[in-house]
């Protein structure tokens, strides 16, 4: 039994965070979200119409089966993403938000002085606030420090597919974590999500892999499968890679008791 | 150069090899990397958005149009009100992104009208864009405070002597001034900019490779802002103006492949000049956004047919039509990708 994952005391026993935007309907979508087995999904503000939140996208999230964790994707500074989680509360939606301010709309890659700025404010408001950003470690300690939640560092950009490109500043993220590591963005494939966990990542966030697959349902359960193996390898100590082989059955072990 | 479609850093000199004749030989090849890498960048989505035209008055003389100052169509300009009721019209039918459309004219459309109608219609649209005369940066501030977050500015063409012929007198007769409006319109902080050449006017090949470089360097200066680019192709109009560099479809499709790999993050719009099943077949090679049920008169979608067309339109389906289509193929039509109270 793997441990669950607890985010501002709330446990989930999903380890795998799923996006809602680019798929081909609202229909696919619910299906890749439910055999994605997740239990937390993010809808972008923009999509839905916040004077009758219930209609369009919304209307086909369970909420009382899944965690919504509005985002602000398409804020370009913190007033506007602060905006975005404010009128998304007063329409009922929560106060879960993730944080995306991503003022270039190219690369996506999220601003850190705007999102550091939303995310103490917001956090000071109460929200319970999960902020996409670079995978900057000193940047993690930061938001830590402002109350985030989670902290949530992208693999290679938005969309990209490309898989765990910021590998190494990631491993220094999780080692100095004080909140819980949410890898997001840039994860192409299971194995990319797999990798992610075995590194002690506490969860990976997956949208356009799934969303662009041919089959996105079949892919939503193959990305589940492999955040599971990921975790579960973590939990049960991946042995350490090492440069040059080592005999499993050294020759100097005559010598152990000298 | 195979190896290189769906790269995103493609060169210039490599963007122009997918614009010559001899690339067109191996066309399905770059409609499928540029199927690929549309899916890729934008998912399996099309923005939706539809045009309401305010006013057909025009100074200038632009040969091509139907509002041209020598046209005898009817002339008409909304006031804020009938304006307001054409939104709700077009609202009332799925729409929340409206582009608002005018020829120029500083008597019929001054800058405050246009800014007390966008103030009107704001509240109401999810998205509010102007192709309306140029301005300069404080004119554009000025739309930007009254809610709008989006400009399109066709250049029409970059050939400075099909410019010249074909803009022979009025304030747009200047070549320059489209590329240096849409620079300020960026520069006062508009969110989307939206260019394009009107084809049919001069050579397409040398049309879209200075759209490319025209969009890489709006990429570069207002790196903020989403740039699109429009294929418009010339239809019938009131001018009964004839195109001396017609496009034909295999063409425009070559041009939207080469601009999809060429931009590979920029949105391509294609509107409902084209008829509805050349716009559907065109749909997988590159396009984010389409208009849809848009009508190209002044109260148009309020009233009975009556005042002058800037053109005229082949694809009539209804926006739930369009919807439905794009449904049908794998899209999800969207019809709100923004929020009215987080701009203006």
């Amino acid at each position: 039994m793997q441990t669950s994952l607890i985010i501002a005391g709330k446990e989930f026993h999903s380890r795998l965070l799923i996006g809602t935007g680019k798929f081909s309907s609202h229909e696919t979508m619910r299906a890749a979200v439910d055999a994605s087995g997740a239990e937390i999904v993010t809808v972008a503000l923009r999509r839905v119409d916040l004077t009758s939140p219930a209609t369009d996208i919304l209307s086909f999230i369970d909420r009382k089966r899944y965690l919504l964790l509005p985002n602000t994707s398409g804020s370009r500074t913190a007033d506007e993403a602060i905006l975005f989680a404010r009128l998304a509360a007063e329409a009922g939606l929560g106060t879960w938000v993730k944080i995306e301010v991503v003022p270039e709309p190219r690369y996506l890659l999220p601003d850190p002085v705007e999102t550091l700025k939303a995310t103490e404010i917001l956090a000071k408001e109460g929200f319970t606030v999960l902020p996409y950003m670079n995978a900057d470690p000193v940047l993690a300690l930061r938001l830590a420090d402002a109350g985030a939640a989670t902290v949530m560092p992208l693999g290679s950009p938005i969309g990209s597919n490309r898989g765990l490109k910021t590998r190494d500043s990631i491993r220094i993220i999780i080692e100095q974590a004080r909140v819980p590591v949410v890898v997001d963005a840039g994860l192409g494939a299971p194995s990319h999500a797999a990798e992610a966990m075995e590194m002690g990542a506490h969860a990976v966030l997956v949208n356009t892999a799934i969303a662009v697959a041919d089959d996105p349902v079949r892919m939503a359960s193959a990305f589940r499968q492999g955040v599971e193996a990921g975790r579960a390898a973590f939990e049960a100590g991946c042995a350490p890679e090492s440069e040059c082989a080592e005999a499993s059955s050294p020759l100097t072990g005559f010598l152990r008791d000298q | 150069m195979q190896r290189r479609l769906g790269a995103m850093d493609l060169s210039l000199a490599e963007a122009a090899s997918l614009l010559t004749v001899e690339a067109a030989d191996h066309l399905e090849e770059m409609a499928q990397a540029a199927h690929a890498l549309t899916r890729q960048r934008f998912g399996k989505t099309v923005k939706l958005y539809a045009p309401i035209y305010l006013s057909n008055e025009c100074i200038n003389s632009c040969r091509y149009c139907g509002f041209n100052v020598k046209s005898s169509i009817e002339r008409r300009t909304l006031s804020p009100a009938l304006a307001l009721e054409e939104a709700k019209a077009v609202i009332a039918k799925g729409h929340r992104h409206l582009l608002l459309v005018a020829g120029e004219s500083p008597r019929a459309m001054p800058i405050s009208l246009l800014e007390e109608i966008a103030r009107a219609i704001r509240p109401l649209a999810a998205g509010l864009s102007v192709e309306v005369q140029p301005f300069d940066e404080a004119g554009y501030s000025r739309l930007a405070a009254a809610g709008v977050d989006g400009v399109t500015l066709y250049q029409e063409t970059y050939d400075e002597g099909t410019y010249r012929e074909m803009h022979p007198a009025g304030p747009k007769s200047i070549f320059g001034s489209r590329v240096d409006a849409i620079d300020a319109a960026g520069r006062a902080g508009m969110r989307f900019l939206g260019i394009g050449a009107l084809l049919g006017l001069a050579d397409w090949r040398a049309e879209a490779l200075s759209l490319i470089v025209h969009a890489r360097e709006l990429m570069r200066t207002h790196w903020r802002a989403a740039i699109s680019v429009s294929v418009p192709r010339i239809r019938d109009c009131a001018s009964g103006f004839t195109p001396p560099h017609p496009v034909s479809d295999r063409e425009l499709a070559q041009m939207i492949v080469a601009l999809r790999l060429s931009l590979p993050d920029a949105g391509i719009v294609l509107s409902t000049r084209e008829p509805a099943a050349l716009r559907d077949s065109l749909l997988p090679l590159g396009i984010t956004q389409m208009s849809a049920g848009s009508v190209t008169r002044p109260g148009g979608y309020t009233a009975e047919p009556g005042s002058g067309e800037q053109f005229h339109l082949e694809d009539a389906r209804a926006p739930d039509e369009v919807a439905a289509m794009l449904a049908q193929k794998g899209y999800d039509p969207v019809w709100k990708d923004w929020d009215a109270r987080l701009s203006g």
